[in-house]
């Protein structure tokens, strides 16, 4: 995956998640829960899902690297650089 | 409720043992074995199922649910225990963890009054009406109570606990009695909070609660269980009831299973959903901690029982709306010890209306009080009786007042006591809601005690409820799944070492 797959692919996710928000919008560098209605429930999913769909573990004391989108690609980069991506909410 | 009827409890010391054994069709080894249906132990297990995961779960009770739960009359009375309002977060709990068709049942209540010396009042239970009611009822300045919801909505796990309760109410509202049980009463009855807790744990469940109102389910528990269970099923989890599971395993340090009914089930995981102490101290056993940890799961308190009384209402007798949940109290002054005593002044009556299960036309009036296991444990059986009916009177006479004919159209009135809870659930001392705050740490590292034993269940006063403990079932589960995964790596890694 690329940079621009990568935020995809946490869009994606986040779609699925918190289907009412809108996502178009979302800065690369401000916190995501300044931005829309993310909970540490929701935060939660995002991790089981990357794991689920990628393979990708994020430990507990990583949680604060996904903060942002920027964040979460920096993060998840080398760990997502091999895998194709999986779209299910954004489809089409 | 009546606790005298033992013979659900497994084959082994019932008054009616089983004829059939309930393990008959059960494998021997597992990826995952759930101990407790409670709403922890069902959302994990649903969650872990449909992961792919291979899991039993073990339930000593006939039905599942745990304290999510309800019973049937003579006379067609259905009484549900706990279903008398959780917060809106349920809604997306359900429908990530369970299914759309669950959550679209959940609805939000219509009404919610406290009736007490201090102060009458209707409110939706939200933040806008809990700001208006403070400004105009209470007088309390606006910007005053802004302050408050944010600093609790603010606050974190990781904040300092000794922020109590009561050091809060204090710098927000000084000597304001009528405030102080306004915010606490209800909280107190949904998980046992009470002015010496930590503000963190009362913040959070609060806030939660203050977001949207109170919520609950159309159709009632009974259905609810129903449709879990087909989701388990479908999503591989296999259910076993009647089945009291006497020990964990555990050998080298890691758990392997579980005995039950004399068998030895292997799993490569274990997730206790009994209560946090019982998991550790009984279940697994103290020989396999470390002495600190012991002595820190020794030093957990556990959070207060509870008392019940449950009034069906005769075929074709009716109650006019009055409310949903009412919290009513005849003390003159708010202390929360107080909602604990023997024979005490306050309580809260759900009102079900047949709206709750469309389609029957019934309607049946909870009533329940915070209550100590001290209190009930040491009566004799005369006593026993006699405290009970003394229970029931009280709560009828209180009842008058809203539903002055009440006796003539009650049908059913039974009580239940910390001893039924305790009976029921096998919880220590009947613990209504898990353990105190300082449960919760023990609870979320058991696993870095014991490899692959980890515990889901009301804990912390904040992991309590039904969204707590739902939630704290999601959370559990991801560390399993983690768990599973790697210990799965490991197995078919090619031996390179
Ligand atoms: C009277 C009352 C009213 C309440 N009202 C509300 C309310 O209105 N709203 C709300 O949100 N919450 C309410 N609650 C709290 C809520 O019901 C609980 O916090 C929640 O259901 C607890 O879920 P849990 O997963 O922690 O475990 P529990 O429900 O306690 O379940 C644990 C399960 O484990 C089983 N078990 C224990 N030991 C073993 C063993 N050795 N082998 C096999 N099985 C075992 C038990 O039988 C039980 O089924 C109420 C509680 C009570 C008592």
């Amino acid at each position: 995956m690329t940079r621009d797959e990568i935020v995809l692919a946490i869009k994606d996710i986040i779609a699925t998640i918190a289907p009412d928000e809108e996502l178009g919008g979302l800065e690369m560098e401000v916190r995501l829960r300044d931005q829309i209605e993310l909970d540490s429930m929701d935060f939660l999913d995002i991790v089981m899902e990357l794991r689920k769909r990628y393979g990708v573990q994020v430990p507990e004391e990583d949680y604060m690297q996904l903060a942002t989108l920027k964040g979460c690609v920096d993060y998840l980069g080398p760990k997502l650089e091999s895998k194709a991506l999986v779209l299910t909410a954004l489809k089409g | 409720m009546s606790e005298e009827r033992r013979y659900f409890r497994g084959s082994g010391d019932g008054k009616k043992p089983r004829a059939t054994d309930p393990l008959a069709k059960a494998r021997g080894e597992y990826d995952l074995i759930v101990i407790g249906s409670g709403l922890a132990g069902l959302t994990a297990a649903n969650v872990l199922g449909s992961l792919g995961h291979k899991v039993a779960l073990l339930e000593q009770h006939y039905n599942f649910g745990g304290m999510a739960t309800w019973f049937k009359r003579r006379g067609g009375h259905v009484f549900d225990v706990s279903l008398h309002g959780f917060p809106v977060g349920m809604l997306k709990t359900c429908r990530r963890y369970w299914s759309p068709e669950i959550a679209s049942r959940i609805v939000q209540l219509d009404g919610v009054r406290f009736d007490n010396p201090q102060f009458q009042l209707d409110t939706t239970f939200t933040r806008e009406d809990f700001t208006e009611k403070l400004v105009t009822h209470f007088g309390a300045e606006r910007a005053t109570v802004a302050a408050f919801f944010d600093y609790l909505r603010g606050l974190n796990y990781y904040d300092d606990p000794r922020d109590t309760v009561a050091d809060c109410f204090e710098r927000f509202f000084p000597g304001r009695n009528d405030i102080h049980r306004l915010l606490l009463e209800p909280i107190a009855y949904a998980n046992g909070s009470t002015l010496e807790d930590p503000a963190i744990a009362y913040g959070i469940v609060f806030s939660n609660f203050m977001s949207k109102g109170v919520y609950t389910f159309t159709g009632g528990t009974d259905w609810l269980v129903a449709r879990m269970k087909d989701e388990l099923r479908r999503n591989g989890v296999e259910l076993f009831n009647n089945v009291a599971v006497e020990r964990i395993t555990v050998e080298d340090g890691r758990a392997t299973g579980v005995v039950a009914n004399g068998r030895h089930l292997r799993a490569r995981a274990v997730l206790s959903n009994a209560n946090v102490k019982r998991t550790i101290l009984e279940l697994v056993g103290p020989e396999h901690f470390d002495p600190a940890f012991v002595r820190e799961v020794e030093a957990i308190r556990l959070n207060n029982s509870s008392t019940q009384v449950y009034i069906g209402i005769r075929e074709g007798c009716s109650v006019p709306w009055i409310t949903d949940l009412l919290f009513t109290s005849t003390r003159e002054r708010f202390d929360s010890p107080a909602l604990c005593d023997f024979h005490g002044k306050s309580r809260t009556f759900s009102f079900y209306y047949p709206k709750v299960r469309p389609g029957s036309e019934r309607f049946a009036i909870v009533s329940s009080t915070n209550a100590n296991w001290s209190d009930w444990a040491k009566l004799d059986e005369d006593s026993y009786a006699r405290e009970k009916a003394r229970l029931i009177e009280d709560t009828l006479v209180q009842l008058e007042r809203y539903v002055p004919q009440i006796r003539a159209i009650a049908d059913h009135v039974e009580a239940a006591t910390p001893r039924t809870f305790e009976f029921y659930t096998q919880h220590l001392q009947g613990a209504s809601f898990g353990t105190k705050w300082e449960g919760l740490r023990p609870s979320m590292e058991l696993s870095s005690h014991i490899d692959g034993l980890y515990h889901a269940g009301s804990v912390g006063i904040i992991m309590s409820g039904w969204l707590g403990a739902a939630n704290y079932g999601v959370i559990t589960a991801n560390k399993v799944d983690l768990f599973l995964r790697a210990a799965a790596q490991a197995a078919h890694a090619p031996e390179s070492r």
